[in-house]
């Protein structure tokens, strides 16, 4: 491993003397995700392997490169997961890729999102140096949270190279409900049964059907089955359900159309933009397909506070999240200078100005 | 990088010279922008200011600034960043780590009057608050609507949000519902500039950087918090606490293992050792078992089917780990009761003895053991006694090491018996402070548990936000000079960072 990272070193010592850049890669799974990058591709993905799992803990460590399902299966052993359900979105998907990539999965608004569960990192910034922040322990307030920082960085400031997660135990029980119910009404439920201690778990709404993943304790996941009402699904279709949502497989996804993902306060009232939609987090996640210009859908969102990215389809060169006002972006640039003074790593990934 | 193709230049090698600031310049301008009763610069006046809960560190600013509104606090900071002034942010001053101690040359600038609840919006489960508002009024204001805001600090009555942001700060429920930078929507927060920031926002993703969780924690040292968006939780309908006792520390701490182990997270997991708990039983009775080395507190929390199937299994459990009796609390006085004791754990110190002294540190859960040996050894070595109190769930501990700040001495054995806790802690895997912060208090600490290329990047996080190192100076995060005195520098790899740097 020492050479590995004697070669990220190298290789960002050179592209620091000749004006390149490098892009920092794992498995390749979410390669369509930012704007069209520029710059050498760096593969973490032999940089793998899991250093330390210790499930009374409730702490995993792993090397950047090591494949999700590898840590997943290991996780299924003890009958822990990864509570916030990254998106794999292909077989090589690794840690590192998902932690820069910052995604989380359907159960994002009972357990959090995955920044929440980053409790530790090592990273090699672009001076080529290698630093270590936060830790294997729960709590920990020593030092500003650089860890955290690197959720959703998309590699634009460090090459992360190992990462702590906390890890829970998978629900003891599960149950998936589904029922006819337009838009308006599926929001207005949805927002009130959070208000409400129910172990609601995930929710999908698409073309007038809410359905409904309820986890935790038997006894309350059928108490709120009764409460709830609807059908309920078999345990295989539900776990299929839920995993073509998590891994966009389902057949709303497909379509020539750009996907746009909007993340708008859960109590937003339903969006009017031309296309199909997609709902999830309880009204706080809404995807759609569309071929609106990309004005329309931004400004759709940001009407209720809320923003737009262009996730799949579009063009590339064009501005995929939504642009950052300018305090925020001075901030930006400051905070990649702090950790990337040569300007080594592709930032455009993420925003044009960032370069 | 040698070959560095841009400047590069290190920032916090040495801790900067404020010693030459224009009082009576600092004192004009303060009074253009904040009316009478809002600035204070009487000794008499900023007594009250020379310490926060930490009492052993003492000194006085040259001004408190007490504003009332944003523009206020806005005009104060854009003074000070002219004038060269250090600032430092104060909420009701509960801190433990000397975070809010005033800076010699420096304003402190407090956030007391900003006490209104914006807004509770009970369908998006959240609370809009102004940094002055207490934890607890927070949950107050949310009850009629059965929710409540988390997390709960044990000096929740007095502590505010903005304090509790910029520690962080954690509570005996965290296990199940996280520390502070869990249960944040958004942030307000004004720079040294005097520019306005939002940081999260009530979309589940906030496009760009993790501002947010990055400033949660950062003791002040990044920017001032004006408005807190917090996450509201639904109240469960019903708690359910477990108390056991065990003839045995380790035998404790391998039972919150296995409870874990078993698939439970408790709403809350406690542990307490034989002396805190006969301290607190002088001082509240709680029916503890006196006779026990080691006390566990279990709290089950949901529906009132989810809470029998979690005090059984949890029984269960601790049937199995050797618990030598099991007391379930049959009804909320009961809980109330169990708990009281635990809350009840500083102010019994404080009873029992004339001064302690509260470390914080976390390590690895399965560590206990070594750890609670060490303690026992080092109370020998240093002549002092320590009770231990134990967020068991999360490896947060708090020992409590009792004192007597009037016998010459006493509170320098006790500093040194509490960095030798830190110490171990670092060495155990864990880490020097779980959720009071480092403040002034813990900085040479922060020489033992990060390496100097760590601290200068955090340095240069500072100077993103605050280029002049002005917000709380002197907190934290040490200079490499301030480590290089203390001596106990971190070596990496082997090898001595920064060898150019003389050493004392
Ligand atoms: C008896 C007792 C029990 C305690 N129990 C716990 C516990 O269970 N868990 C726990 O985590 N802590 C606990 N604490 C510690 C303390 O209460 C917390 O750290 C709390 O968050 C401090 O809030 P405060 O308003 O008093 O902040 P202060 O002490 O006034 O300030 C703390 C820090 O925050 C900064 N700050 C304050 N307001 C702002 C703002 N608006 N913007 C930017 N920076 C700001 C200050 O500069 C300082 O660095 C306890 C303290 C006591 C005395």
């Amino acid at each position: 491993m020492n050479q590995l990272t004697q070669y990220y070193a190298d290789t960002l010592r050179a592209a620091a003397r000749g004006g390149g850049k490098v892009v920092p890669r794992g498995g390749g799974s979410k390669d369509f995700y930012g704007r069209a990058t520029v710059g050498e591709i760096l593969s973490l993905a032999d940089y793998r392997g899991i250093i330390n799992y210790d499930p009374t803990e409730l702490v995993l460590t792993a090397r950047a490169g090591t494949p999700l399902a590898e840590i997943e299966a290991l996780l299924a052993e003890q009958n822990q997961c990864l509570a916030f359900e990254p998106p794999h979105f292909g077989s090589g998907a690794t840690l590192g890729g998902a932690v820069a990539a910052g995604l989380s999965g359907p159960r994002r608004m009972q357990t959090g999102p995955l920044r929440d569960f980053v409790l530790g990192t090592k990273i090699m910034d672009g001076r080529g140096d290698i630093l270590k922040f936060g830790g294997e322990v729960m709590k920990n307030v020593a030092g500003f949270d650089v860890s955290r920082l690197l959720a959703g960085s998309l590699g634009s400031f460090s090459l992360i190279l190992e990462v702590s997660v906390k890890v829970l135990p998978r629900p003891p029980y599960e149950a998936t409900l589904r029922m006819a119910v337009p838009e308006a009404e599926a929001l207005a439920r949805l927002n009130s049964w959070g208000g409400q201690p129910l172990p609601l778990a995930a929710s999908a709404w698409y073309d007038g059907q809410l359905t409904l993943r309820l986890a935790g304790a038997h006894a309350a996941v059928d108490a709120a089955c009764s409460k709830l009402g609807g059908s309920r699904l078999e345990a295989d279709a539900a776990s299929a359900f839920w995993n073509s949502v998590r891994e966009q497989q389902d057949a709303f996804f497909g379509g020539g159309e750009a996907l746009w993902r909007l993340a708008v306060p859960t109590t937003a009232a339903p969006l009017s933009v031309p296309g199909r939609q997609f709902i999830e987090w309880g009204g706080g996640l809404r995807w759609w397909k569309s071929d609106a210009p990309a004005s329309v859908i931004r400004s759709a969102a940001q009407a209720v506070g809320g923003n737009a990215t262009l996730f799949r389809g579009g063009d590339r060169r064009d501005e995929r999240f939504t642009p950052l006002p300018l305090a925020q972006l001075r901030l930006h640039q400051g905070l990649k200078k702090a950790f990337d003074p040569n300007n080594v790593f592709d930032a455009s990934r993420l925003y044009a100005e960032l370069a | 990088m040698n070959d560095a193709t841009s400047v590069d230049s290190a920032p916090g090698i040495k801790e900067p010279d404020f010693s030459g600031i224009d009082r009576a310049a600092l004192f004009a301008e303060l009074a253009r922008v904040l009316p009478a009763d809002c600035l204070l610069i009487e000794h008499e006046d900023i007594k009250p200011y020379e310490c926060d809960g930490l009492s052993a560190y003492r000194e006085l600013p040259l001004a408190v600034a007490l504003p009332r509104e944003e523009a206020q606090v806005a005009a104060v900071l854009k003074i000070c960043r002219k004038l060269g002034v250090p600032v430092v942010a104060r909420g009701a001053g509960t801190g433990l780590s000397a975070g809010a101690l005033p800076h010699k040359f420096g304003v402190i600038l407090s956030l007391a009057r900003f006490n209104r609840i914006l807004k509770v919006d009970p369908a998006a489960r959240l609370a809009v608050v102004q940094p002055g508002v207490r934890n607890l009024a927070i949950s107050e204001a949310a009850a009629p609507f059965g929710l409540y805001y988390a997390p709960d600090p044990s000096s929740q009555i007095a502590c505010t949000i903005g304090g509790n942001v910029a520690e962080n700060s954690g509570g005996v429920h965290c296990l199940k519902y996280g520390l502070t930078v869990h249960n944040l929507i958004a942030l307000r927060i004004l720079t040294i500039d005097g520019e306005l920031l939002e940081l999260g926002s009530r979309a589940p993703d906030t496009p760009g950087f993790e501002l947010l969780a990055l400033f949660t924690g950062s003791e002040g040292l990044l920017g001032v918090v004006t408005e807190v968006t917090v996450k509201l939780t639904p109240k469960p309908q019903l708690a359910q606490c477990v108390l056991a006792a065990f003839d045995d520390v380790v035998k404790a701490g391998d039972a919150v293992a296995k409870i874990i182990a078993a698939g439970i997270i408790p709403a809350g997991l406690e542990m307490m050792d034989q002396p805190a708990t006969a301290a607190v039983e002088q001082f509240v009775r709680a029916g503890y078992p006196l006779d026990a080395k080691a006390i566990l507190l279990v709290e089950a929390d949901g529906t009132p089917e989810e809470v029998a199937e979690e005090i059984a299994a949890v029984r269960k459990v601790l049937d199995g780990a050797g618990a030598t009796e099991i007391r379930v609390s049959r009804d909320e006085n009961e809980r109330l009761k169990f708990w009281a004791g635990r809350k009840a754990a500083f102010p019994a110190a404080g009873r029992i003895s004339p001064d302690y002294y509260c470390m914080d540190g976390t390590i690895p859960r399965r560590r206990l053991g070594e750890m609670l040996e060490a303690i026992t050894q080092m109370e020998h070595k240093y002549g002092l006694r320590c009770i231990n109190v134990f967020h068991a769930g999360d490896g947060n501990l708090h020992p409590l090491i009792l004192f007597d700040a009037n016998k010459p001495g006493e509170l320098e054995r006790t500093e040194e018996f509490g960095a030798e806790i830190l110490e171990l802690s670092v060495r155990l895997g864990g880490t020097i402070t779980g959720e009071h912060g480092v403040g002034f208090e813990k900085i040479n600490s922060m020489c033992v548990q990060f390496a100097s290329p760590e601290l200068t990047m955090f340095h240069r996080v500072k100077q993103a936000f605050d280029p002049a190192g002005l917000l709380n100076p002197g907190k934290a995060v040490p200079t490499l000079h301030r480590c290089a005195e203390f001596g106990r520098m971190h070596v990496h790899h082997g090898q001595l960072p920064h060898p150019d740097l003389p050493r004392f």
